[in-house]
């Protein structure tokens, strides 16, 4: 019976996300102002429909309800309480519904802060998200329903996938939703500028917020899932350059540009078009990254049950949202004149540089997602694509945007030349180059030749980013959110890099067999095998070996790897053990008992990896110190009191166009 | 012409392109068993209802047969059961089941409580015998001729339409097939 009530909750979700499109989108359109006060409470209802639909699904999975076929399909009564709550994201199903609930809560937000815009904006905004909405949730109920009953039920269920009982994934796919479901409102912002046909660059202010902020969540959502693959797969790598990861890494990419662009636009009024044009991207690649990874069309090593039922659905829903948005865009961009010019060495032209760097770098990576599948297309045979491509590939654009970068932060707007900061970004290039060599050289010696440039970048990004705010420091002047947000995240772009350079150059790996007693050398590391325990789990049984490491004789760590088999379904998992330290990580897995008492071991050194995954998340930091420290002057006062329709003039001081006259006569 | 339309001119490109994909997707799903043609694996297990006479590939020969691999931990088995019952009712195919990964107890209850589609099932308990018929997750069901080879496989859930299309139509087509 409750699980009836979450399908019924699922539903009513759908009808008010219906409305929320109708209201939002006619009334504007048709100048009903009283339509625009159904957008916010529609949104709330459709919030708490698809709040309660979860807490149902969560309560099956709690109460071990096996005559729901998902949970039966996902969930065992031997699973921990713990992961039979995350069991309810782990296959396409509830994935799916934690999406919508992901989307309602940006919703949610955005119905929270909608009184910084104009009503009519806002409900236009509110509207396309209500339609976003309401196609998956159409898609879910239709295709992919998870309240689907299982009669007879089963005693017992299938138990969740061994991967994914990690609490990682706890808050892994949460917060990756979070970020690329929150370019859906980037989305709705620029669908609503170009609906009105605005001719200022008000919309790109509001919607900053907004895209850093998903961008930041990205950030976070990425790292994680790499941290998880890390040290939950076993396999040693962070990134592998999988259909899944780039799903969710190319609108990242286009997210950065269009952090970037939306500067240009919001103080300079230039781009304008092009930032519209990347704010649809950015969320139709999230959409196009869902397709391709349900669909079936690509194989990866994330299971989502494949089907091509729901592959036609959400192609449908392709051509309807990105189609329907770049048709707006071919209409409206025209309109969007840029009348000031800006010289060849200007902000302006860096971040123009940035753009183009970072969507060619996407491109490349879209490129190579892909190829396998153009290429069967094509009949050209089964293709493979992997590191050997992406590697190379993606440095071409991404090496020449990072040499940029600590230029680009301190070159002045419209004026050529870098002005009185050029002094101190090229003092920090000469102490990057000293650094960069001593490090690359002297601590991490390597005979890979991009080394030494890889570390020069990271240290010159990481010293030109502090330029600022030391020199404000010095002043007394206050540092505004804005600049320490962007010094913040430039900084973990610059730690990102020096991890990059020197876990691709100085790793070392070695795959060994070894019987109790015998070690391994790895550098100065040696590795002794001490033998192993068999265990038992709660859902698993298995084999725990120990690994003791000394550096010249010093001890360093014992570490315990494990290979273990859920009993449900028969899967054999190994979790390795790693010993991690600020500038290194020393890692043990299991690979095959060979015998004899003796065992295949895998043994790794990486130095610097979790730099990786520290600069990601300072990047993230930076994002959100600059969203949560804004100013609040932009705030127009009187907004609500403006009629339907009607621009807002733009803040005094930037030179912009006169404001748009009332838009329905334009058109 | 507008160099706006190009973002959509390239999108078009692309559907283009994913269409095809997800057109050809559904035939990659189909993985054909490499046994296709070939003599069915042997093998002798123990058999669930009488500890004397064990089930093996012997029984296979002389009659066409379906080996359906099941377990009672397996969601999609209990699915499938009604159609097998359907079966062994049209009494053209004797069906053997591979009782994989499972307890005794569980499994003859099931069979108690749902009814008994086989006409013998074997035990494989530690999913040795599986492993030779390259299974990789209950249910699977393979068409075996008389002259012991396999005919054909089908993963996942048996239903009346799949027996209706795929398998039957072969039995009709004679050992040839």
């Amino acid at each position: 019976m409750v699980v009836e009530l979450g399908h019924y909750a699922l539903i009513l979700a759908l009808m008010l996300a219906g409305a929320q499109a109708f209201f939002g989108l006619a009334g504007p359109a048709l100048r009903r102002e009283r339509w625009l006060a159904a957008v916010p409470s529609a949104a709330c209802g459709q919030f708490v429909f698809v709040a309660l639909a979860v807490a149902v699904l969560v309560h099956a999975f709690v109460t071990n309800d096996f005559s729901v076929h998902y949970v039966a399909e996902n969930s065992n009564s031997a699973l921990p309480l713990f992961y039979r709550v995350t069991a309810m994201w782990g296959a396409h199903e509830g994935s799916m519904l934690l999406w919508i609930l992901v989307l309602t809560l940006w919703t949610m937000a955005l119905v929270a802060r909608s009184h910084t815009m104009p009503p009519a904006f806002a409900a236009r905004a509110l509207g396309v998200l209500g339609l976003i909405s309401f196609f998956f949730l159409l898609f879910t109920l239709a295709t992919s329903n998870p309240f689907v009953r299982l009669i007879p039920a089963v005693p017992d269920g299938n138990d969740l996938n061994p991967v994914l009982q990690d609490p990682a994934f706890a808050i892994h796919p949460p917060i990756l939703y979070m970020g690329y479901v929150g370019f859906s409102v980037s989305f709705a912002l620029a669908c609503a500028a170009m609906l009105e046909g605005r001719r200022d660059q008000l919309w790109a202010h509001w919607m900053r917020p907004w895209t850093v902020m998903a961008w930041a969540f990205l950030a976070c959502g990425i790292a994680l899932g790499s941290w998880w693959a890390y040290y939950e797969l076993g396999w040693g790598g962070f990134w592998f350059w999988d259909p899944v990861e780039n799903a969710s890494f190319m609108p990242w990419l286009i997210g950065t540009a269009l952090i970037h662009s939306l500067a240009v636009t919001d103080k300079r009024g230039l781009f304008k078009s092009w930032t519209l044009l990347l704010a649809v991207t950015a969320f139709s690649l999230s959409l196009i990254g869902t397709f391709l990874v349900r669909s079936g069309v690509l194989v990866s090593v994330h299971s989502f049950a494949a089907d091509p039922t729901r592959g036609i659905f959400i192609l449908a829903l392709l051509v309807v949202m990105i189609g329907g948005a770049l048709c707006l865009y071919a209409w409206r961009a025209p309109l969007m004149k840029s009348a000031v010019g800006f010289d060849f060495i200007s902000r302006e032209s860096f971040l123009l540089f940035n753009n183009i760097l970072l969507t060619i770098a996407a491109a490349v990576v879209f490129g190579g997602t892909l190829a396998p599948m153009i290429a069967d297309t094509l009949g050209l045979g089964t293709l493979s694509v992997g590191p050997p491509y992406f590697n190379p590939s993606f440095l071409v654009p991404i090496l020449p945007m990072l040499a940029l970068v600590a230029l680009g932060m301190h070159a002045r707007w419209r004026r050529g030349g870098l002005g009185e900061a050029r002094r101190p970004v090229l003092l920090a290039l000469g102490a990057a180059l000293i650094l960069g060599l001593a490090l690359s050289l002297g601590v991490y010696a390597h005979p890979l030749k991009l080394t030494p440039i890889g570390a020069t970048i990271g240290f010159w990004i990481i010293l030109s980013a502090l330029i600022d705010p030391i020199d404000r420091l010095r002043r007394g002047l206050r540092l505004p959110a804005s600049i320490a947000g962007m010094s913040i995240a430039h900084i973990g772009l610059g730690i990102f890099v020096l991890g990059i350079t020197f876990v691709q150059s100085n790793t070392m790996e070695r795959d060994i067999a070894l019987k109790p007693g015998e070690a391994a050398q790895l550098g100065p590391y040696q590795f002794l095998y001490q033998g192993g325990e068999d265990i038992v789990g709660p859902n698993y049984e298995g084999f725990r070996g120990k690994v003791s490491i000394t550096r010249n004789g010093d001890p360093v760590s014992v570490l315990y790897p494990e290979k273990r088999r859920y009993w449900v379904q028969g899967t054999v998992q190994t979790t390795a053990a790693i010993a991690p330290a600020f500038n290194r990580d020393l890692l043990a897995a299991l690979g095959e008992d060979v015998g004899a008492g003796a065992w295949s071991l895998r043994l790794q050194y990486r130095p610097l990896i979790r730099f990786v995954w520290i600069g990601a998340l300072i990047m993230a930091i930076g994002g959100v110190t600059a969203v949560v420290g804004r100013r609040r002057t932009y705030l127009a006062p009187d907004a609500a009191a403006l009629p339907l329709g009607a621009a807002l003039p733009g803040p005094g001081s930037l030179p912009i166009a006169p404001p748009a006259p009332r838009q329905e006569r334009s058109r | 012409m507008n160099r706006f339309l190009l973002p959509l001119a390239g999108f078009a490109l692309l559907l283009a392109v994913l269409l095809v994909g997800l057109a050809r997707a559904p035939q990659k799903s189909i993985l054909p068993s490499p046994l296709i043609g070939k003599p069915a694996p042997q093998f002798s297990l123990p058999n669930l209802f009488d500890n004397t006479a064990p089930v093996s590939s012997e029984s296979l020969k002389g009659h066409w047969s379906l080996v359906n691999v099941w377990g009672t931990w397996c969601v999609e088995c209990r699915a499938e059961h009604e159609a097998l019952l359907q079966i062994k009712q049209e009494a053209r195919v004797p069906i053997i089941g591979i009782d994989w990964k499972d307890q005794n107890e569980d499994a003859l209850t099931w069979l108690e409580q749902l009814g008994n589609p086989y006409e013998r099932v074997g035990t494989d308990r530690d999913g040795r015998v599986a492993i030779d018929w390259g299974v990789y997750g209950a249910p699977e069901s393979f068409l075996i001729s008389p002259a012991g080879t396999v005919v054909y496989k089908h993963i996942g859930a048996m239903t009346p339409q799949v027996w209706q299309r795929e398998f039957l139509p072969r039995v009709a087509a004679g050992p040839g097939a």
